[in-house]
């Protein structure tokens, strides 16, 4: 009879402890694909404003064709990029594209007063501190998560219940200067 | 305290302010309708009112802040840096999107309110949005979506309500007396009654200092927390820092704030000027600019 009780509580911790594990795991990945569609959708909004900030700068700087075709081909590479490492480089790409597309502008001081190019710019910049805000909520959640699945006993089951580790959307920090020399 | 522990005190503070004010209000209805002469009926009153006032306070406190404030919803396009960065913080926390008023005030200050992070306000003047830089701007947001994170909003709202019902009832109470009101019964049971006025008085008087004190027990050291936590959130202490040097030299007084909304703001709205501040100087209710700048300098 005793024997029987400490079977049956033994099986019962161990379906809760299976349950909290499972839940807890689902929850957390739940947040990340929420956070990676943040970044996904900070990364679309980048490559919305680009077309119109070229097109306002050809108006002043039209013989600059070389930076102009850069900053095109970064931005076609960030929009067809699917995986979340391709996505990254190609934001790194337009970030140094658009670097040298605002070190041209600096030559042009008609454009600089320009609304529609002051407005973008600042769109811009502001985009590209969403990006790392999202970024940053993302690493910080994948970090709990890939944790979590890293801690005994955690780690034996994880496999088995099919949560593997993420991989964190890497920040480039020359980028992340680059922003602010760039835009503040 | 870690967070976690911050947000479960926060939210059991905020029950049982709820369930001292009621208590507060009830006893000194009971005393006062005894000292005026008006029995238990002034107590029974006073019950259905505190219930309902601690209610209101929980489901319309920021809403009433906003209106006190005197504060208009924020745009993007006219209020750009502020909407741009209330978003991006919002992202960076994990937390919806605050809404987002504006007082039109050259003072410089800005608080957070709401009962929960789904409900949640944040007030910025016009000062403190033209006066400060993008960066620091960001050290400010940061601080008051920490508020937020951390259930600070809540329980301040519930205070700022509460606390400001208690000051108008006495008040009132004060007036009353004032104007010799009361159909007392002069002749009779002198002794009792002269009694009963002076305990009435007393709770008159110490009445808006016990609820400075409520004001007081609730919000000083949530600034250091909401200061590191913010700080985390924009990796950038040196912001705030800067942020808060700008605020500290600014002299300006809020004119929105009141006695009962001084705890939610960034900073002393009253800068030790006019008669809220000798209040909020004897209690007060945020820590020393200067120490808050020295701590951020040495994350």
């Amino acid at each position: 009879m005793n024997a029987l009780w400490i079977v049956g509580g033994l099986v019962a911790l161990v379906i809760v402890y299976f349950w909290s594990l499972y839940n807890g795991l689902v929850s957390l990945k739940t947040q990340i694909e929420e956070a990676w569609s943040q970044i996904d959708i900070q990364l679309k909004r980048r490559a919305d404003l680009i077309p119109n900030l070229v097109n306002t700068v050809k108006g002043y700087a039209k013989h600059e064709k070389g930076v102009f075709s850069e900053v095109t081909k970064a931005r076609s590479a960030l929009i067809s990029a699917k995986k979340l490492e391709s996505k990254a480089e190609a934001n790194d790409m337009l970030t140094a594209a658009l670097g040298r597309l605002f070190a041209v502008a600096e030559n042009y001081p008609q454009l600089k007063a320009n609304e529609n190019f002051v407005h973008l710019q600042k769109e811009l910049s502001d985009t590209e501190d969403k990006v790392a805000y999202s970024r940053q909520y993302y690493n910080s959640i994948v970090n709990d998560y890939n944790i979590k699945i890293r801690t005994f006993p955690n780690t034996l089951f994880n496999e088995m219940l099919g949560f593997l580790e993420k991989e964190f959307f890497a920040a480039n920090e020359e980028e992340r200067k680059a922003v602010k020399v760039n835009f503040e | 305290m870690t967070i976690h522990s911050a947000i479960q005190s926060n939210v059991t503070k905020t029950y049982i302010i709820m369930a001292a004010f009621v208590a507060f209000v009830v006893l000194v209805a009971y005393v006062l309708g005894n000292a005026l002469g008006y029995g238990n009926s002034f107590m029974w009153f006073a019950v259905l009112f505190s219930v309902v006032s601690s209610f209101v306070s929980y489901y319309w406190g920021d809403s009433l802040i906003l209106a006190i404030s005197q504060a208009r919803p924020a745009d993007r396009r006219r209020d750009f840096d502020f909407y741009t960065v209330a978003e991006n913080l919002a992202i960076a926390a994990g937390l919806p999107k605050p809404r987002l008023y504006v007082i039109d005030d050259t003072a410089m200050n800005a608080f957070a309110t709401g009962r929960d992070p789904k409900h949640a306000v944040v007030v910025a003047t016009t000062g403190i949005l033209s006066k400060l830089e993008r960066r620091e701007l960001e050290g400010v947001i940061a601080h008051e979506l920490s508020h937020i994170k951390n259930f600070d909003t809540r329980l301040m709202a519930v205070v700022a309500v509460l606390v400001g019902t208690v000051a108008y009832l006495a008040d009132i109470f004060l007036r009353t007396l004032w104007w010799g009101g009361g159909h007392r019964n002069r002749d009779d049971d002198r002794g009792l009654g002269q009694v009963m006025l002076l305990v009435g008085v007393v709770l008159a008087l110490i009445s808006p200092i016990i609820a400075t004190l409520i004001q007081l027990a609730t919000s000083r050291n949530r600034e250091y927390l909401a200061d590191a936590s913010g700080s985390k959130l924009t990796r950038y202490p040196e912001g705030l820092a800067r942020a808060l040097e700008k605020l500290g030299k600014d002299k300006e007084v809020l004119e929105a704030a009141t006695n009962a909304t001084a705890h939610l703001y960034i900073t002393n709205p009253f800068k030790g000027k006019n008669f809220g501040a000798w209040f909020a100087g004897l209690f007060n209710t945020h820590p020393p600019v200067a120490d808050r700048i020295k701590r951020l300098r040495a994350m």
